[in-house]
């Protein structure tokens, strides 16, 4: 019942093709990412996983234009939001394309909104630059949206202070500035990690349920295996500013085919026995400014050989499943595969 | 190690009716108007060489609770005993070393080490303070430790900002127990760490549980973790205790509906999200002015008549699980 949405309609919300970007330091470039692609399809709800640093977060700020100016360079690739390409883009034409095509929820709701505005005029500030409404249409869109968040007394909330609201609240009141000018694509960038449980699982169902409801896309990027593995249709597992697996959340979480996700499953204490010790991953994260050679887990892998140490492993599989491993990719001649790079 | 058999049986940690509050407002002498009850009488008991998990959601008390076990928090009613031993009522010599035999771990490891201290200082330092050591001796007993916590000697003359979040916890863990504690209090150890690091965090706490026999106080948030680390579990809402007992028995099959609540909004992988139904929206009372009755009645979906009366914690069939709800019983 949940799947049928993505079946529907093949029309992209948003694709990332081969994108990579680095932060220039006095010490050399940071290269935060590398040949990065991701595609939503229209209604989707798609995970990104990854620890932090893992470049997650710099993939949908990138793609939305939000990353500080003259902060980065995009060495390579394209971003098309429903068609139009945001890399290009200035300033202007990105205000128009944030807020009515794609909005942002983000991990810290108290500094997302301001503290000195009312709710409700921040709302509707929001809803009369994008939707052209008059006060009266966007205060009522604005109740609207608000009871549909399942927050009582919309008018009364309307008028306090972001201060005077609970974390879980306030993020309530930002999923709902999200979605108030109907955008068709959300990214939800660890919008629930600073909530508790109870709180978290409410929020949820909230964007789940509104997204499913209006067909709205949507961009889920958490560190929480859990929460992805309930919420999403498709998960990306980023490591080290790469792409290193994609496909259906149960086909990955159930059979994860690249070492990383088979590591990061097996860190988690849901997975083993009481008291048992955990497999953690030995090592360290690489430093970006001189990625190792080859793979970038390759250091950390138990299963790594020669090639894997020579020549970066490229996303390789059928549409729906891909990984980017020499173990484990598409088939077993792994000479024939190297050489067709 | 003769000793550990000696140890397992009598309680390291005895709380019995704790009451933590805090002055929320004042009149114009100085004199508190209202407080804010963050902890409403606690009794707990941790015998040693075991580790009980301590969850709720924010405000509910937990931390309030770690503290005033460590006497970071002061209190007016109840007892904390450590060895048997009064904390509140012990003077001098004896209260300086019943500090010694309790550490503690925070959550957040950038601020919970001086950032001016190499490495072999904070180590050392409860062992400086105790005093009677030389710099030589401190900075062999820190190598001891850093080894213990796997850290290598060549960190010891490092400073903090020179490292992970993974092992500014292993300093801080080797700080705690560089006095030889009987009872580790862990407020959060992992919740700021990714989860690659938190498994070697977590590995490291029960290996040194297994090599020193130490007694463990978790407090968390993360259910999964609670029920992989901790022999028993107290649930805690609005700074009482609603269920206790052994952990995979609470964990597994809830009783009171605060616990089931929780457990069912916890992440897992085996269920689907549930639907805003089976959630109860809404926050804990405010703590000002404690409710009458059960504390959980309002947001609680099975309240009915009885529920307005205060509800005591109640043991339950075999008597190893309590529970603080009139309907548990059956």
């Amino acid at each position: 019942m949940m799947t049928t949405g993505i079946v529907e309609s093949r029309g992209q919300a948003l694709a990332i093709h081969n994108l990579s970007l680095e932060f220039p330091t006095f010490s050399g470039a940071i290269k935060a990412l590398d040949n990065v692609s991701i595609n939503v399809a229209k209604a989707e709800i798609v995970g990104i996983v990854g620890e932090s640093g893992c470049g997650k977060s710099v993939t949908t700020m990138a793609a939305t234009g939000l990353l500080p100016k003259g902060r980065y360079r995009v060495t390579g690739g394209s971003v098309r939001i429903f068609g139009h390409s945001t890399l290009a883009m200035d300033e202007s034409q990105l205000q128009d394309v944030r807020g009515k095509m794609v909005s942002t929820i983000f991990q810290e709701p108290m500094n997302a909104l301001n503290p000195t505005i009312r709710i409700g005029k921040q709302l509707t500030d929001v809803i009369m630059r994008h939707e052209e409404a008059s006060l009266t249409d966007a205060r009522r869109i604005a109740r609207d949206i608000l009871a549909d968040m399942l927050i009582g007394e919309p008018e009364r909330v309307m008028n306090l202070y972001p201060f005077e609201l609970s974390g879980g609240m306030r993020q309530r009141v930002l999923i709902a500035m999200a979605f108030s000018c109907n955008p068709g694509l959300i990214i939800a960038d660890e919008p629930t990690t600073a909530l508790d449980v109870t709180v978290q699982a409410v929020i949820l169902r909230l964007i789940q349920n509104r997204a499913r409801r209006t067909g709205t896309s949507v961009i889920f990027i958490s560190h929480n295996v859990a929460v992805v593995s309930q919420l999403c249709d498709r998960l990306y597992v980023m490591y080290a500013g790469r792409i290193v697996e994609q496909g259906a959340t149960r086909t990955v979480l159930d059979a994860p085919q690249h070492p990383y996700t088979q590591a990061l499953l097996r860190c988690l204490p849901e997975r083993v026995a009481p008291k048992q010790e955990l497999e953690a991953i030995t090592g360290a994260v690489p430093n970006l400014m001189h990625p190792p050679a080859g793979c970038y887990f390759q250091p950390r892998c138990k299963e790594a050989v020669d090639l894997c140490r020579s020549r970066s492993p490229q996303l390789e599989g059928a549409d729906g499943r891909q990984v980017a491993c020499w173990r484990r990719g598409v088939g077993p001649e792994i000479s024939e595969q190297g050489s067709r790079q | 190690m003769t000793e550990r058999v000696h140890t397992i049986t009598r309680p390291v940690l005895e709380v019995s009716d704790l009451n933590v509050r805090f002055p929320a407002s004042r009149d114009w002498l100085g004199r508190p108007t209202s407080h804010v009850h963050a902890v409403n009488g606690v009794t707990l008991q941790v015998r040693g060489g075991r580790s009980l998990g301590i969850v709720g959601e924010s405000g509910c008390g937990k931390s309030t609770l770690a503290q005033a076990i460590i006497g970071l928090a002061p209190y007016e009613q109840g007892r904390v005993a450590i060895d048997g031993q009064d904390f509140q009522t012990a003077q001098g010599r004896q209260k300086r070393d019943l500090r010694q035999k309790m550490q503690i771990v925070f959550q957040d490891p950038q601020s919970s080490l001086d950032r001016r201290l190499p490495v072999w200082r904070l180590i050392s330092e409860p062992l400086h303070i105790r005093g009677g050591h030389s710099n030589a001796e401190l900075h062999a007993k820190a190598e001891q430790l850093a080894a213990a916590v796997g850290l290598r000697p060549e960190h010891l003359d490092r400073l903090p900002h020179e490292f992970s979040g993974g092992q500014r916890q292993r300093i801080a863990i080797a700080r705690a127990i560089s006095t030889d504690p009987d009872l580790l209090v862990l407020d959060e150890p992992t919740s700021a760490l990714d989860v690659s690091v938190q498994a070697q965090i977590v590995n490291l706490l029960l290996k040194l549980q297994r090599e020193r026999g130490l007694t463990y106080l978790l407090i968390s948030h993360d259910v999964a973790l609670v029920r992989h680390f901790c022999d028993d579990v107290a649930v805690m809402y609005l700074g009482q205790i609603v269920e206790s007992g052994p952990a995979d028995e609470v964990l597994g099959n809830p009783r009171h509906p605060y616990t089931q609540t929780l457990l069912a909004s916890a992440p897992s992988f085996e269920t689907p999200l549930p639907t805003l139904a089976e959630l109860r929206i809404g926050e804990l009372p405010n703590n000002r002015k404690l409710p009458t009755g059960c504390f959980y009645r309002e947001r609680c979906a099975k309240a009915v008549a009885g529920c307005e009366a205060p509800q005591v914690l109640q043991r339950l069939g075999d008597g190893r699980r309590q529970a603080r709800c009139h309907l548990a019983q059956g």
